[in-house]
């Protein structure tokens, strides 16, 4: 049986079309668009283009706001450490406890550098305090870094509002927007925002592409320094087949922004609908109300997610987990901590993340498929009887921590 | 996704023993917090001959703490409790064909929970003899507070010591960082407020020895070499190695090296430590070498 992916959050398909538009930039137009000759001017032409198809998704005002990167990992460190460097009299970033850890890596290798981070705390529902975030908004706060939706939940932060409270107070706000990208309309012109991440393989175009968004007038410190390419914003030879690519999938993103707001939508309510409709104590995480289009997360309690995910694995379904075991670390998802999920339920955290190339019989497989894994696994569990979850199941089984 | 062996996938996915055990006397219910897995070990204990008959086990874990419980219970079957008792998390990770370095907790955990199976057959308390943290080693699977008991306990300051005393770092080299910010903390800790220093990024090199106050003679030394090599063994030991003094010739000291140091990619580290030790007790430079260098006999 043909294998289903369900796991786009964490990385995406090459859309065909993007592949057929970037082959010819490692051949035919392998130039360098620094170069004078013929061989570069055309590689030159083909960045312009790509460059204004992103404009065109992010809603940029110029196309010069477009800084290509390799990845969204390295738009995030620049854009960060760019704000500290240009404003040294600035120590403080404010940024979100559920951010990607290309963030809060970062975030606590500055802080053991002197510098301040607060993180703002969320609710069970993954969502922040504005209150609290306002009071945090100072004159040393030299940067606001929040995503734009989280890649477990996929809930979405209010960042148009937020940039617009730090704009208020004069403080640069840079937004993670690698899952939002694609999923969701964005129209930064009209917005305070000063930087944006984005990765190319969450859109369907290839890895090691990225960008960063800056708006004109910000200041800014480059992460790499050397040659004018970006215009001495970021140095090293463009990779220009894949900044071809990344073009064309933002085109193809725009065109399908519809069809992943409705139809695809519409397939992750199904799933979600067609799993819990059968399974009892599982529910959703994150603020259902108000979060990507294609994202579902499911916490199954008393049952652990790497097991889930090699038994899903075994009928040919790639999603997955929050839980400690797939991380290699020693907690389960710093996500599910921060919204205070029960450890028993969030070791037992699945993530379905569909795209527009899922079908309406994929997801039937799957919603045939999760419950039966689910009753295996709690037939294993000492949480778990025969008859559902045990009388008290933190005091039937509790066991001595080592 | 973990590189699993085949029989711990078998084992995951056609566990054995699985489900309560109505006649179970003795239970074991131990965790381990490094992943949050938890395992319940049931066993039917024959009290005349204390051979256990039957062991199942549930387990709230990942797929290889599922395989670890389901290849202990099919290893105790028919063991007398000592026999049981022997069994080591190693030996249920040989069981398997071995486990990815982050996941040999969940043998520890197999094999605490037998202890604790066991401790509750015979109505003892059992308690967990050690703490596990953030795994730090990768290649040897050495965790943040075992680093940190070590460092506390033997006054290390650079990485290369608690390479030679912990094996971590002594692979591919990628958590030195980690162990530099074990040591800034331990030593900023020992050192009280106001006198912070950051650990050498470099090995130190051994302060140039102290003349003796008098010149040690060769029964005397012989002796404080064998005390350097005694306090080495039970480290050595832990890791099913072992070492003997095999001779000493002026300033040359050679050790053989038995059991799994023979051979060990970490035997140029061991030996390095055991030397540092040797110049620090005896004063004077000497060289610690394997039973392989001696000159051979004309």
């Amino acid at each position: 049986m043909k294998p289903i992916y369900l796991d786009n959050n964490a990385t995406t398909r090459v859309d065909p079309a993007v592949v057929e538009a970037m082959l010819p930039f490692f051949t035919e137009h392998f130039g360098n668009a620094s170069s004078i000759h013929a061989f570069g001017s055309e590689v030159g032409k083909a960045l312009k283009k790509a460059r204004s198809q992103v404009q065109a998704l992010l809603g940029a005002e110029h196309d010069s706001e477009i800084i290509f990167t390799s990845c969204g990992t390295e738009s995030d460190s620049t854009a960060i450490l760019s704000a500290l460097k240009a404003q040294p009299d600035r120590n403080t970033v404010i940024t979100t406890n559920v951010e990607h850890p290309a963030i809060l890596t970062l975030c606590d290798w500055l802080e053991k550098e002197g510098y301040i981070v607060h993180k703002l705390k969320v609710d069970k529902k993954g969502r922040i305090d504005l209150d609290e975030y306002k009071s945090l908004l100072h004159d040393r706060v030299a940067i606001v870094s929040a995503m734009w939706a989280n890649n477990e939940t996929g809930t979405i932060f209010p960042v148009v509002e937020m940039a617009e409270m730090a704009a208020a107070k004069g403080i640069m706000f840079h937004t993670d927007a690698v899952q939002a990208v694609g999923k969701i309309p964005i129209d930064l012109k009209n917005t305070k925002i000063d930087m944006l991440s984005l990765s190319g393989h969450k859109l369907h175009a290839p890895k090691g592409i990225g960008v960063l968004y800056l708006r004109r007038g910000c200041r800014f410190r480059p992460l790499l320094r050397g040659g004018h390419q970006e215009r001495g914003r970021r140095a090293g030879t463009e990779n220009s087949a894949s900044i071809v690519a990344l073009g064309m999938a933002c085109e193809l993103a725009q065109q399908k922004m519809d069809v992943e707001n409705t139809e695809v939508r519409r397939l992750r309510d199904k799933l979600e609908k067609g799993i819990l409709s059968q399974v009892t104590h599982a529910f959703v995480t994150g603020d259902p109300s108000n979060r990507l289009p294609n994202t579902a997360n499911i916490a199954f309690e008393y049952i652990e997610g790497e097991a889930i995910l090699l038994l899903l694995n075994k009928v040919g379904i790639a999603c997955s987990s929050g839980s400690a075991c797939t991380s290699g670390s020693l907690e389960p998802s710093h996500v599910m901590r921060a919204m205070g999920i029960p450890y028993t339920a969030a070791h037992g955290t699945i993530r379905f993340s569909l795209s527009v190339y899922n079908t309406e019989e994929e997801i039937d497989r799957v919603i045939e498929a999760v419950p039966p894994i689910v009753a295996q696994l709690r037939k294993l569990s000492p949480y778990w009887t025969d008859k559902g979850p045990a009388a008290n199941p933190e005091a039937a089984f509790a066991p001595t921590y080592a | 996704m973990w590189e699993y062996s085949d029989k711990v996938r078998e084992h995951f996915f056609n566990p054995r023993n699985s489900g309560p055990l109505e006649e179970a006397n003795g239970i074991g219910d131990v965790g381990s917090i490094q992943c949050g897995d938890a395992l319940r070990l049931m066993l039917k204990v024959e009290p005349e001959t204390e051979i256990i008959q039957d062991a199942h086990f549930q387990t709230f874990g990942c797929g290889s703490a599922i395989a670890s419980s389901s290849a202990l219970t099919e290893m105790i079957k028919g063991m007398t409790l000592d026999q049981a008792l022997e069994v080591s998390n190693q030996n249920i990770a040989d069981y398997l064909d071995g486990l990815p370095p982050e996941k040999m907790h969940c043998s520890v955990m197999g094999r605490e929970a037998l202890q604790a199976a066991i401790a509750n057959y015979r109505g003892e308390e059992w308690s967990d003899d050690h703490e596990e943290g953030a795994l730090i080693c990768k290649c040897f699977a050495i965790d943040a507070v075992m680093i940190e008991d070590v460092v506390k306990a033997n006054n290390l300051n650079t990485v290369e010591e608690v390479t030679f005393y912990t094996k971590a770092g002594g692979g591919c080299a990628a958590c030195h960082e980690g162990i530099e910010e074990i040591l800034a903390k331990v030593m900023a800790e020992r050192a009280g407020p106001g006198e912070v220093s950051p650990p050498p990024a470099c090995p130190a090199t051994p302060e140039a020895p102290k003349p003796p106050t008098k010149k040690l003679s060769i029964v005397e030394k012989i002796a404080k070499i064998q005390e350097v090599l005694e306090s080495v063994r039970p480290m050595l030991q832990r890791d099913h190695g072992d070492v003997e003094l095999a001779d000493v010739q002026g300033k040359k000291i050679y050790v053989h090296l038995k059991g799994a140091c023979s051979g060990c990619m970490m035997e140029a580290a061991t030996l390095g430590g055991i030397q540092q030790k040797m110049i620090e007790v005896l004063g004077e430079l000497v060289q610690v070498l394997p039973s392989s260098h001696m000159p051979v006999e004309a």
